[in-house]
């Protein structure tokens, strides 16, 4: 069969992917660096093509809960934003992981903190991977690197969110949503019946026949023995979600003698660091985490064996190499390089750095 | 005693869109019989088997527990946003939110203005007692000028705090909404009366007719520290003067 190929927007290919896998609802508010999905979306119809809700919420908060709702009732539900709009969606966010909702949100990230700046960034990794509203919860938190990664982490997290019955967050950055790249898409899949839905989610809210009990969709529970339980129960999720889904790609890592670890927009640069330092003559490798959590901490461990040392380049202060250091404990120098406020590392910078550390 | 069972004798009988779990709400209160109402409406319609509810955070967070119908729990005041998603993707279902004042008026006002300004097609039962129940008495948007609560010891000083807010009539000027009432359920005449509204509320509901909201004015008698039979005294002769009592927008107005 032919291959469908498309120029697009990162953002975009959100939007366009979110329709093919079969989506039941879009619920979204405009902030820069991702308003292309909701500008996308509503020009594409979709409510023709699938008859997918798209809607414009009158703030982030409303569009998250927006999320919440459709997700108890057992549809496939998305929404996208940016950093400060994020935020905004902690509070959602956490419910959600409380009353096991599988959703998928995707975060453009750019520059912060406050208004920051609309340049991209990478500085809300630990409130991706961490949880980041309140309590004890993890998301799924993949990050694109492409615009093809853009639409294949839509239909990848949608497949991991009703897996697990989880929030999937996927984490790019202002780059890549902005950025345009041919993109293969995928056939159009038909939205699931309600009969469909029934059968895949017997816990949502559809609406009770009289055989069966009423379903409830909460992250309430007063007894704390019980919502202690509850806590273990996700844990365990958790820990099967460490042990069964780490996505990570390595590029010239066979015999690296240093490693950059890198994902999103710094992995592409230090992609072409890793090229310019062989060049050199530099061993350089290059380790891109996939799932930022679960994160892949074999691997890395993994490659202590081999590397002298491991340089974290990141669009933020130094976040990801906190994990790495717990993942490394202390066999190898971790170091971090780190550009802020919306700029991006150069592989000249990279390579400059690899050699004043080790 | 067998024989008081026989059918012919039976006066009234409890509607099976109710759980038998016992109700946690203080003696006196009207959330109880607002529940009951809401649910014969549901069952009088044959609504149960494709009723979703969204519970709000206040003294009703555990609504869930006592419908026998499908339900959500929301976040403090976002109701109206998940009501939105469930009535769009299930456009033949009975979609509800079941929220109080703090819930509705203060936290939430956002979803509710914007739900009922989009015209989503769900029924808003709203209950004002004009304090904040279940944390323990606070301020509330509705309480009154003057009226005392643990963080207005003194009296609710409009000047300090602001004035005491009418959710309703404000939703009545949005084009989205299609009927807006406000009843009572602490005497019995009131008690039908609400129950008809509620039911032209879901009927509308499923005729796809918009917003639909009916407001409650009710009781607090632990909050507002009465004797229930004091604090209904005290309702009337307080809270139905600046929230009176009637319908405020009906489909005739349009």
């Amino acid at each position: 069969m032919k291959k469908e190929l498309r120029l697009m927007k990162g953002n975009e290919a959100v939007g366009e992917a979110a329709i093919r896998v079969g989506a039941d609802g879009y619920f979204g508010y405009p902030i820069t660096t991702q308003s292309e999905v909701l500008e996308y979306l509503m020009s594409e119809k979709p409510h023709e093509r699938t008859g997918m809700v798209v809607l414009q919420a009158e703030s982030e908060v409303a569009a998250i809960n927006m999320v919440y709702g459709a997700a108890g009732a057992g549809k496939m539900a998305i929404t996208s934003s940016s950093s400060p709009g994020i935020s905004l969606k902690q509070e959602g966010i956490s419910y959600m992981a409380g009353a096991e909702l599988p959703c998928v949100i995707l975060n453009v990230v750019r520059g912060g903190p406050g208004l920051g700046t609309i340049q991209p960034g990478q500085a809300d990794y630990f409130q991706a991977v961490k949880g980041g509203g309140h309590g004890d919860y993890k998301l799924i938190t993949l990050a694109p690197s492409s615009v093809q990664e853009m639409y294949d982490f839509t239909i990848l997290g949608f497949e991991l969110a009703f897996k697990y019955r989880n929030p999937v967050m996927l984490l790019s950055d202002g780059a890549i949503g902005q950025m345009m790249e041919k993109v293969e898409l995928t056939e159009q899949k038909e939205r699931r019946t309600t009969e469909e839905i029934v059968k895949q989610c017997p816990w949502a809210t559809t609406g009770k026949p009289k055989s069966r009990d009423h379903n409830i969709i909460t992250s309430l529970e007063l007894q704390s023995d019980k919502q202690e339980e509850l806590n273990h129960k996700l844990q365990r999720k958790y820990k099967q979600v460490e042990e069964d889904e780490v996505r990570y790609e390595t590029i010239q890592c066979e015999d690296a003698e240093y490693l950059i670890i890198a994902f999103g927009t710094s992995a592409r640069i230090a992609q072409k660091a890793v090229k310019e330092a062989r060049e050199q003559g530099i061993k350089m490798g290059l380790l891109r985490p996939i799932t930022l959590f679960p994160f892949p901490k074999k691997k890395i461990m993994e490659m202590t064996q081999q590397v002298k040392g491991m340089l974290s380049v990141e669009m933020n202060a130094g976040q990801m190499v906190e994990d790495i250091r717990l993942a490394v404990n202390g066999k190898v120098p971790v170091e971090h390089f780190g550009r802020l406020g919306g700029n991006m590392p150069s592989s000249e910078e990279i390579i400059e750095q690899v050699r004043k550390h080790f | 005693m067998e024989d008081i069972k026989k059918a012919e004798y039976l006066a009234y009988k409890k509607t099976e869109v109710l759980t038998d779990k016992v109700l946690h709400y203080c003696p006196g209160c009207g959330h109880g019989t607002i529940h009951r109402l809401v649910a014969e409406v549901i069952e009088e319609l044959d609504l149960q088997h494709k009723t979703i509810g969204i519970a709000p955070v206040g003294c009703s967070v555990l609504a869930y527990e006592y419908f026998n119908v499908d339900f959500q729990e929301a976040a403090h005041g976002r109701a109206p946003a998940l009501a939105t998603a469930i009535s769009r993707l299930y456009p033949d279902h009975a979609v509800f939110t079941y929220q109080g004042d703090g819930d509705l008026a203060a936290i939430g006002t956002a979803e509710t203005i914007h739900a009922c300004n989009r015209g989503e097609n769900i029924v808003i039962v709203f209950v004002n007692n004009g304090i904040y129940g279940m944390t323990g008495g606070q301020m509330a948007p509705t309480t009154l000028e003057n009226m005392k609560s643990s963080t207005s010891p003194y009296g609710r000083d409009v000047k300090m705090m602001g004035s005491p807010m009418k959710m309703s009539e404000l939703v009545a000027n949005l084009p989205g909404t299609h009927y807006v009432t406000r009843q009572a359920v602490h005497k019995p005449g009131h008690v039908r009366k609400t129950k008809r509204a509620l039911k032209k509320a879901f009927q509308y509901q499923q005729e796809k007719k918009g917003t639909q909201l009916v407001e409650i004015v009710s009781n607090c008698n632990s909050g507002w520290k009465m004797t229930p039979n004091k604090s209904n005294q005290w309702m009337e002769e307080n809270m139905f003067p600046f929230f009176p009592l009637g319908d405020i927008k009906t489909p005739d107005d349009k």
